[in-house]
């Protein structure tokens, strides 16, 4: 990697190139037009001066002491298309662009970033990230050990999208919404009469990344993220009441823009629209215990919280305490193997390769191939979600299990300017064996309630006690739908929960749902996941009324 | 011209001055061939340094410039963002912003960009906090982990600063610059054993107000109290909460307050059978807030992202709706004078202390804070969310034991009809993520009938 330096500095002043390389702070005075770039800048991530930069960090950052670097460059792009009724409310199109340098030096983490894409601030920002991890070090006390990683030395990887949402003209993107916002407002003002309104929008994403490692590894990954939605709101202005339904039927996706497309904006709005009207008259919720049928549109969301989350090793480790908080799935050594979860046909898997889905990728922000593995088997507690750092903790378990310590490939950053860390795969509630469907379960229900669609939630620091609401609730009686429920929402204790599982539909009830902004970590870091499940039905969940009026 | 001094700026804040951001964006103006254009920069660094398990886990420093044009031709309007501020880059950015501003439908709410704008004096920007380095925010953690260790418990957090400045020019001619800083520490720490948690937490604009031993002496002193917490029955309780538990939940009424949204039915500030809830009184007469951005102790914005200044505003006074939130359209639909957020927020207190609060409670709850705030019922601002690290039961006027946390279903109208005492006001650490936030300055608040409605065995 030295020599890429040497190259370098053959090619240009090396005057100039030592004053840059000896510059101790950065400078905007680019920015100003007072100087001009010396070098080449790269174009894209993927670009050769890109992977000279990456080069040439992994380099500054050895030559200063890491004994470990890892240099990542990425360009994230997004598109954001927003209407409500017949107005566009934004037309917006964002790029950022830069690099981030991690470090580890006597097994303390540094990082540093920069969105100035020169051989002269690239270097400073890896010897930045060296300085600090010397600071840092200095509050160490249980150095930092990495999983062993097999390294990849030319990858690239692309998600499945047929259409880039940046090629679609954005005369096209709007006239969809605006048209849709029209089929909703024939149904919630009929005759331009009444108080309805409607909001739409398009969200897309698209993230380039190139990543080098001092382990060899060099992958680039074209990343896409899509997700359509509207909002429609019936109101009665002489009850003071408003209702909504938002568009969880659509969940967003790791496609391109044919995700819009197949999404049916217009069809669905009507029926959207329709619903927000039903709400306004539906029967405000008796509360008490009830069985619930859970649809997967709704369900991905409780998974997310109550079985995702608390299976991060992170936290059940105490890194993420001060904010996500801690689990009840911890300490390891107490429950791998040990805490069942729910029923013997209870099985949830962790991967990072499903089609179409949030968190696919080639390879994560450390350079590990991520694997598919079980979180919880046959209803019993059977693994975290790890990265490098942190697979070692599990080498007892490991061992135990006739299995390698190797990182499940689940670390992740939101941009260039972020450090990475343990983030969640997508994390995906297996079918049953029988191929049942969203009906059978309803017909099998005498008491309960059917949820469809996410919607409020709340769940406390170690992931036991969750109140979760939905966007449309249904009486079930008998084995049938009665009619709609309003105010409603279920609160659960986590184990109770998955332990009062006595249904699941089948391979062709399953559906992926997702989070396109997951929050966690400090600063809070957004990724993207999805959950794929099949209905399912859970028995005497305690019910309470959101209807309150004081 | 300020360009060679520029070399010497602290690493911590090379953020772009008034001459250097002026030039900018005039450089960007000059691209332009769009009707009307508005440029903002936003430029500066981020610095952070996490703990957790009593060493400093990870750490970041970045800088970074945002450049964001919005380009309108008639009443067609686009917006694009680049973080590349070299000449071809910003000629691109300039030609995305019109492609998409010629591509859009008309907008009939269209309001033309503003002119040159009479801002308040406010200067948020403090040394100590852009320069404060990886070592300096090592020691402070230290300051927080050493004692933890010493006292056998276990000490995670987050120090976070920034440094930048935010311009905004206008082919109107309007052009503003302001500079600020902002910092925030959060520490929680825990027993050994998992059954006590204690949190502390502070922000300011600058970091000499915090005081780091300080907050880690709090949070050691609640996690030693808080173990072994018992249960109690849900249900309606008398509560003390300390003034992050009131910030997380008051805060949420400005958010809520909109008039755009009020005045088309479907808001709180609704009012039943047409118009807003203004000149309404809405909870206890004890109750003002207001946003004032020249607040010493919760210094806000200058002006919004088009420029328009921030002034104070009262959203309640004596318990009475006195104003809402409008955009610069719809005052002038309403024909009301417009307002930038002021990113700061108090809540008028009283003469009582938490201490006579408890002292004066039979049976109740002293709460820390407030944690997975979310909506529930936009109706009536209804949330629901839980208590966290450190909830104790007061009994005859003692703070006997350390209770299980609760979750609470409640809107913070409700709370604020429910008033027994106010204390003094204090500037809080009211944002979940332990970021800066909004400058929140609220009063610790005794209030009846707080709803709880199950327990969580979570600490």
């Amino acid at each position: 990697m030295a020599i890429n330096r040497r190259d370098f500095l053959q090619g240009t002043s090396a005057a100039a190139a030592a004053l840059g390389l000896t510059v101790g702070a950065p400078s905007l005075l680019s920015a100003t037009g007072l100087s001009s770039p010396r070098s080449v800048r790269p174009q894209s991530p993927g670009d050769a001066v890109s992977k000279d930069l990456v080069l040439l960090a992994l380099d500054a950052a050895t030559s200063a002491g890491a004994s470990y670097a890892d240099a990542r460059i990425s360009q994230n792009n997004v598109r954001n298309v927003s209407t409500r009724e017949q107005r566009v409310l934004g037309l917006v199109d964002n790029e950022t662009f830069g690099i981030g340098v991690r470090v580890l030096v006597d097994g303390a983490w540094g990082f540093a970033a920069t969105h100035e894409l020169t051989r002269d601030e690239v270097t400073r920002v890896a010897r930045q990230a060296v300085a600090q991890a010397r600071a840092n070090r200095s509050a160490l006390r249980r150095p930092v050990t990495l999983a062993p990683v097999t390294p990849t030395p030319d990858g690239t990887w692309r998600s499945p999208a047929r259409i880039d949402p940046f090629d679609v003209a954005i005369e096209d993107q709007v006239g969809l919404l605006l048209e849709a916002n029209e089929a909703a407002l024939k149904v919630l003002k009929p005759g331009g009469q009444g108080m309805g309104f409607v909001n739409s929008s398009m969200f897309f994403l698209r993230e380039e990344k190139t990543l080098g490692t001092t382990d060899g590894t060099f992958t680039v990954q074209t990343i896409y993220r899509a997700q359509p939605s509207m909002t429609c709101q019936a109101v009665n202005v002489a009850a003071g009441d408003f209702q909504s339904r938002q568009s969880t039927d659509i969940q967003p996706m790791g496609r391109g823009y044919e995700h819009v497309l197949d999404a049916n904006l217009v069809v669905n709005a009507e029926k959207w629209a329709t619903e927000a009207i039903e709400k306004l008259s539906a029967k405000s919720v008796d509360v008490g215990r009830y069985d619930l049928v859970l649809h997967p549109t709704h369900l991905w969301l409780t998974i997310h919280e109550s079985i995702a989350h608390p299976t991060e090793l992170d936290r059940a480790l105490g890194f993420e305490a001060n904010y996500a908080g801690t689990s009840f799935v911890a300490p390891p050594e107490d429950v791998l193997g040990k805490l069942r979860f729910g029923p013997e046909f209870m099985n949830v898997q962790a991967d990072r390769n499903q089609e179409g889905s949030l968190g696919a990728v080639g390879w994560d922000d450390e350079g590990v191939k991520p694997d598919e593995y079980l979180i919880i088997k046959n209803g019993v507690m059977n693994d975290y979600q790890t990265t490098r750092e942190q697979a070692p903790y599990l080498e007892d378990w490991y061992r135990s299990q006739g299995r390698e310590v190797r990182s499940h490939g689940n670390s992740y950053a939101q941009s260039w300017a972020d450090v990475q860390f343990q983030r969640m795969p997508n994390v995906s509630l297996l079918p049953g064996e029988a191929d049942l469907s969203w009906d059978d379960l309803i017909a099998a229900t005498d008491r309960g309630i059917a949820i469809v669609g996410d919607g409020s939630f709340s769940i406390d620091q170690q992931r036991y006690n969750a109140q979760f609401g939905g966007q449309l609730f249904y009486e079930i009686r008998g084995g049938k739908i009665v009619g709609m429920l309003k105010d409603v929402a279920y609160q659960i204790r986590t184990p109770e929960f998955w332990g009062g599982l006595d249904m699941l539909g089948g391979r062709s009830s399953y559906e992926l749902g997702g989070a396109f902004g997951d929050g966690k970590g400090q600063p809070a870091q957004s990724n993207s996941v999805s959950h794929g499940c099949p209905p399912t039905r859970h028995r005497a969940v305690n019910v309470i009324n959101t209807g309150r009026q004081g | 011209m300020s360009g060679p001094r520029s070399l010497y700026q602290s690493v911590a804040a090379p953020h772009l001055t008034r001459e250097q951001a002026r030039a900018l964006t005039q450089r960007v103006l000059a691209f332009s061939s769009s009707d009307e254009m508005r440029v903002s920069v936003s430029s500066g660094s981020t610095a952070n340094t996490r703990f957790a398990v009593n060493q400093i886990s990870t750490a970041g420093d970045n800088t970074n410039v945002s450049v964001t044009v919005r380009a309108v031709f008639g009443k067609k309007a686009g917006s694009a963002t680049t973080n590349r501020v070299d000449d071809e880059s910003l000629r691109a950015l300039v030609s995305r912003a019109e492609a998409l501003a010629r591509l859009a439908p008309e907008d009939p709410e269209m309001l033309p960009e503003l002119g040159p704008q009479e801002y308040l004096d406010i200067n948020s920007y403090a040394q100590s906090t852009a320069q404060l380095d990886p070592a300096g925010r090592a020691r402070a953690v230290q300051s927080i982990t050493n004692p933890a260790v010493d006292a056998g418990l276990v000490a995670t957090g987050y120090l976070e600063t920034n440094a930048g400045s935010f311009a905004v020019a206008t082919s109107r001619g309007l052009f503003a610059w302001s500079e600020s800083t902002s910092t925030a520490l959060t520490t929680t720490v825990r027993t050994p054993d998992g059954t006590g948690s204690g949190w502390a937490g502070a922000t300011s604009n600058d970091w000499t107000k915090l005081d780091p031993a300080a907050l880690g002496a709090r949070a050691i002193d609640k996690a030693k109290r808080s173990a072994n917490p018992v249960a109690i029955e849900p249900g309606r309780y008398t509560v003390v909460l300390e003034p992050t538990a009131v910030g997380n939940l008051v805060q949420l009424i400005v958010g809520a307050a909109q008039a755009r949204s009020a005045d088309e039915g479907r808001s709180f500030f609704s009012k039943p059978g047409g118009g807003t809830k203004i000149g309404m009184k809405v909870v206890d007469e004890r109750v003002t807030l207001l946003s004032d951005p020249r607040d010493p102790e919760a210094l806000g914005n200058v002006f919004g992202g088009d420029g328009l200044p921030a002034r104070p505003l009262t959203w309640i006074e004596n318990g009475v709706v006195k104003n809402l939130a409008y955009d610069r359209f719809w005052a002038q639909k309403q024909g009301v004078e417009p307002s930038a957020f002021a990113g700061s927020l108090r809540m008028m207190g009283g003469d009582s202390s938490v201490e006579e609060m408890i002292a004066s409670t039979e049976r109740g709850l002293l709460v820390t804070r407030l944690w997975y705030i979310r909506p529930v019922d936009p109706r009536t601002i209804l949330y629901t969310g839980l208590t966290r690290d450190g909830t104790f039961l007061i009994e005859n006027g003692k703070v006997t034991r350390a209770v299980k946390n609760l979750r609470w279903n409640e809107s913070p109208i409700f709370m604020l009809n429910n008033i027994e005492a106010l204390g003094a006001p204090v500037r809080v650490s009211a944002s979940e993520s332990g970021g800066p936030g909004t400058a929140v300055v609220v009063p610790p608040l005794k209030v009846r009938d707080f709803t709880f409605t199950s327990l969580s065995d979570a600490v």
